[in-house]
């Protein structure tokens, strides 16, 4: 990931800023140019909660180049306790026990590395709880 | 009044045992935990490092002091493991704790004596004055060589203190800090695997600075190691640590609460802060804590703390260091552990 991109994007990747819609109050995540509710264009920054349940899930076994040496490991849709949704790698789990409806919550971890030389990307992983 | 308003810790939650090391190395793993007295250590997710350690552990202290990140005036992150070689480890948890811009961040290094160091530097500013609040943390993955003694010890985790003048829960009452240049163990600039000087790390390095620190800090407090509830000093492993006390007037029972190391191994510049935290999750109003870590190269530092009436309601705000060090373990076998730690070496 190249350095601009990685530092814009650091609000909803270390502290999961939202941006919620000043007109009709909807919450994107991550944070849009244009409310999906009523096409309005102001916003104001939100922290999301950090809590949540995992909505359904699957097991990655064969990863995209960065993550292949994490493998297996799993990929899950949660809902936040505040209703938002998002994906994020659920990690330090037992794969075999995961279940739809595990309460989890978001951590700070490193996701992926920009090979041996080049920058580290951190942001938001699961854990069970 | 100035001390601690907040601290946090955070372990890992992967584990090897002392036994499934030796047996990787055809070792008499009974004679080593008899001998280190080690049990097993911690070991870092592949996904962890002494940023996120951190993190966690910031974040701990931040719940327990119940204060607004941006009056944070300082950070400063002691490890011998910062994961860049240039650009501070602290730059990104300011950004992942809402601290920040307005702050100053710096980088701590004095092999296992760096995170008493970011806690002294922290405590000074916000003593002089200078700001409101200064947060000191002290955290490490580090390694050892495969084979080596090292590698039963070697493990991860650390602790954050948030300095403070209001609402503090334990004064720091005394500091004292005695160095001296000791080749006991190092790493040169480039190599991945620290070196030592074995039986010269004990009395002459570990031994010598401890005690200079510790029975300077006595005469300096003109306290008795009777006078403290609870002691703790740096843990390479469970036997130092337990010698070091008794030379200097400490009883087993004093050393308890804080010698977490046969379950948690060498955290390097985690291990006395986070023995330190695990003294706090137990403490009472009014006790005394008396602390002296240990970087080899060599130096110590040692704190008296005098515990408040605060401690009762910040206590439980965060995760105890008991119940990461007993709960949730995820162990590992000898060839997974050589993945978590890079051992390994891979096509790029
Ligand atoms: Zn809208």
């Amino acid at each position: 990931m190249i350095s601009p991109r990685y530092a814009r994007e650091i609000p909803q990747r270390y502290q999961l800023v939202a941006a919620r819609c000043t007109s009709c109050g909807t919450i994107g995540f991550p944070p849009r140019r244009v409310c999906k509710h009523c096409r309005g264009r102001q916003f104001e920054p939100t922290k999301l909660d950090s809590d949540g349940k995992i909505l359904t899930f699957t097991i990655i076994r064969v990863g995209a180049d960065r993550f292949s040496k994490q493998t297996p490991y799993a990929v899950a849709v949660i809902e936040l306790n505040d209703g938002t949704r998002l994906t994020a790698q659920v990690t330090d789990c037992e794969l075999e026990s995961l279940e739809i409806g595990q309460k989890v919550r978001l951590v700070f971890r490193k996701i992926q590395e920009d090979g041996k030389a080049g920058i580290l990307c951190y942001g938001y992983k699961a854990i069970c709880v | 009044m100035v001390g601690i308003v907040g601290y946090g810790a955070y372990l890992p939650r992967y584990r090897i045992k002392a036994e499934t090391i030796a047996r990787q190395w055809g070792a008499d793993a009974e004679a080593i935990k008899r001998g280190l007295q080690l049990t097993e250590k911690t070991v870092p997710g592949q996904d962890e490092d002494t940023i996120t350690i951190s993190v966690e552990a910031a974040r701990g202290a931040i719940q327990r002091a119940q204060i607004d990140p941006q009056e944070i005036g300082a950070v400063y992150i002691g490890s011998e493991s910062h994961p860049y070689a240039v650009k501070p480890s602290g730059t990104v948890l300011i950004d992942a704790l809402g601290i920040g811009p307005h702050v100053h961040v710096a980088t701590n290094e004095f092999a296992c004596k760096a995170g008493s160091e970011a806690m002294y530097v922290a405590y000074s500013h916000v003593k002089s004055g200078e700001m409101k609040y200064a947060l000191g943390i002290g955290a490490d993955t580090s390694q050892g060589a495969p084979g080596d003694a090292l590698e039963y010890s070697a493990s991860a985790g650390g602790a954050a203190f948030i300095m403070g003048t209001e609402r503090v829960a334990a004064e720091i009452l005394f500091t004292h800090s005695y160095t001296s240049d000791t080749p006991d163990f190092w790493r040169r600039e480039g190599e991945f695997y620290p070196r030592h000087a074995g039986r010269f790390t004990g009395d002459p390095a570990y031994f010598k600075h401890i005690v200079g620190a510790g029975q300077a800090l006595l005469e300096k407090s003109k306290l008795a190691p009777k006078d403290f509830t609870h002691a703790v000093f740096h843990m390479p492993n469970g036997k130092f640590p337990q010698e070091a006390g008794r030379r200097l007037g400490f009883t087993k029972q004093q050393l308890e609460f804080g010698w977490i190391v046969p379950l948690m191994g060498n955290t390097y510049s985690g291990s006395s802060p986070t023995g330190l935290a695990a003294i706090l999750d137990v403490a009472n109003p009014g006790d005394l804590i008396f602390m002296v870590s240990f970087g080899s190269g060599a130096g110590s530092d040692g704190f008296v703390y005098r515990v408040t009436e605060e401690i009762k309601a910040i206590k439980d705000r965060a995760p105890k260091v008991r119940s990461m060090l007993d709960n949730g373990k995820i162990y590992l076998d000898y060839g997974q552990y050589t993945k978590h730690r890079h051992k390994i070496k891979l096509n790029e």
